[in-house]
């Protein structure tokens, strides 16, 4: 008799889309509320978007299960931080933190793929990219989950980021206003829903300026 | 979805000894629960069968149940892991009772300690081998959400579990709407489950549905659905194809 093998899956991916984009003194961060499961959809508003601290928002796509359980470890080592140091954690530390937890679990991964967006120490623009198991970088904007393959060389295209190799640095973050980085958002979305199954029902918009914490929707594309 | 073969990788993490101590696969399992919000909260429905693979080997299984005072259940599923989720069900709320603190679970709390107990299990490799529909009133608040056995949970307005989710929601994206009466709502989900019998091997005309409102849960007596089979072409199947069968 052979031994019988699981026939079951730890893991499944529950689809959909996550952008954001660092502008000189605001942020952008977006994702589509679809949640899907093979063909099948199983609701058309579910956030992906969770504000970890004042100046950090993560958006994550991928494994839902795993995506949550990361948001709940993230926030509450957050809540730890501030009783140990009396103050909220910076974007720049807690994209180390994430980067970190993802590690943590190297041999038993989140599948989860991340995208951290804030505000840094000097109120620019910041926007940190990631791998399932924690590998990142700063960046002046990224794309992850289905749409990513759809969106990302359409941002290389309208948004010109300098090499991170020149000397000396080039700002990464995007000179266009605020106003026209989240119309240049929708139009990644519409474009994605367009062919990318897992993305579509609605896009939710979170913008991180100065001023505080906003969030805009936007009807997307239902088949 | 979930029920793709381990990668081998896996299966070294798995030891032979421990095997024996792991949920490999269901034995027997209930099928589709549906559920709908409605005008004064929600309603559940699930059949009562409980499959031996594809034997229909027991049809008075309760596949739906109370949850403390603002909750109720419904699990799709290998049966023994539900009424093991039971027992832990009715310890958190007796312990919760005995606070004697005058809060009480609500649906919320209750549909996250679910999800909590069935994702530690999933990250055992020795899950929870089921879906559940989690659906409660308090304070005026209706709640509907869902659980699977890896851990993936929602709320929305309407959930189902398993085959539901192909058949019945559907229909329910079609149909559903907010402020929809008790009469709307059982109709609509009558008109779901009667697809699924009509449809689902494992279904059996056997069902019960669950009312739960801010006054309290009503599990109804089981009963069955009127169907149809008259279609002239059962009435004649070889009518096209002389010869077949």
């Amino acid at each position: 008799m052979t031994k019988q093998q699981a026939n079951w899956s730890p893991y499944d991916n529950n689809g959909g889309t996550v952008v954001a984009i660092a502008g000189a003194d605001y942020c952008v961060i977006a994702s589509d509320t679809r949640m899907s499961t093979g063909y099948s959809i199983l609701t058309r508003d579910y956030s992906k978007i969770i504000q970890l601290a004042d100046k950090s928002v993560m958006a994550s796509s991928g494994f839902q299960a795993d995506v949550r359980a990361l948001q709940k470890v993230l926030e509450a080592r957050h809540l730890i931080y501030q009783h140990q140091h009396n103050k909220q954690m910076s974007c720049p530390a807690m994209a180390q933190l994430l980067s970190n937890t993802l590690y943590f679990k190297r041999f038993f991964p989140y599948y989860a793929f991340n995208v951290l967006g804030g505000l840094d120490s000097e109120g620019k623009g910041c926007v940190f990219t990631y791998d399932a198991v924690g590998s990142y970088e700063r960046v002046g904007y990224s794309s992850q989950g289905s749409g990513s393959t759809l969106i990302t060389p359409f941002l290389d295209n309208q948004l010109k980021s300098p090499s991170p190799l020149l000397l000396p640095a080039k700002d990464a973050v995007t000179p266009l206003s605020e106003s026209e980085a989240i119309e240049l958002v929708k139009t990644c979305f519409v474009s994605a829903t367009e062919r990318d199954i897992y993305t579509g029902d609605k896009l939710e918009i979170v913008i991180l300026n100065a001023s505080g914490i906003r969030r805009d929707y936007m009807e997307l594309r239902k088949d | 979805m979930n029920v793709s073969d381990s990668t081998p990788a896996m299966n070294n993490l798995m030891g032979s000894e421990a095997d024996s101590q792991r949920t490999l696969y269901p034995y027997v399992t209930g099928t589709s629960v549906v559920g709908i919000k409605y005008k004064d909260g929600i309603l559940l429905a699930a059949d009562m069968g409980g499959s031996y693979g594809s034997t229909l080997r027991y049809k008075t299984v309760e596949r739906l149940k109370s949850v403390g005072k603002h909750s109720i259940i419904g699990a799709s599923g290998e049966i023994s892991d539900f009424q093991e989720i039971m027992r832990n069900l009715d310890d958190l709320i007796l312990y919760d009772n005995m606070w004697d603190d005058g809060n009480s679970f609500g649906p919320k709390e209750v549909h996250n300690y679910l999800t909590r107990m069935m994702y530690n299990r999933r990250n055992k490799f020795n899950p929870l081998w089921n879906s559940l529909v989690l659906g409660g009133v308090k304070n005026g608040q209706k709640y509907l959400g869902t659980v699977s056995m890896i851990g993936v949970h929602y709320e929305d307005n309407h959930v189902a579990t398993g085959f539901g989710n192909h058949l019945a929601r559907p229909l329910l994206r079609d149909e559903w709407h907010e402020n929809l009466t008790f009469e709307e709502g059982v109709k609509l989900l009558e008109k779901c489950m009667r697809v699924l019998l009509y449809r689902d091997r494992s279904a059996v005309n056997k069902l019960q549905i669950a009312k739960i409102t801010e006054e309290g849960v009503t599990i109804s007596q089981p009963y069955a659905l009127k169907t149809f089979w008259g279609f002239s072409a059962f009435q004649n199947p070889t009518a096209g194809a002389e010869g077949s069968w």
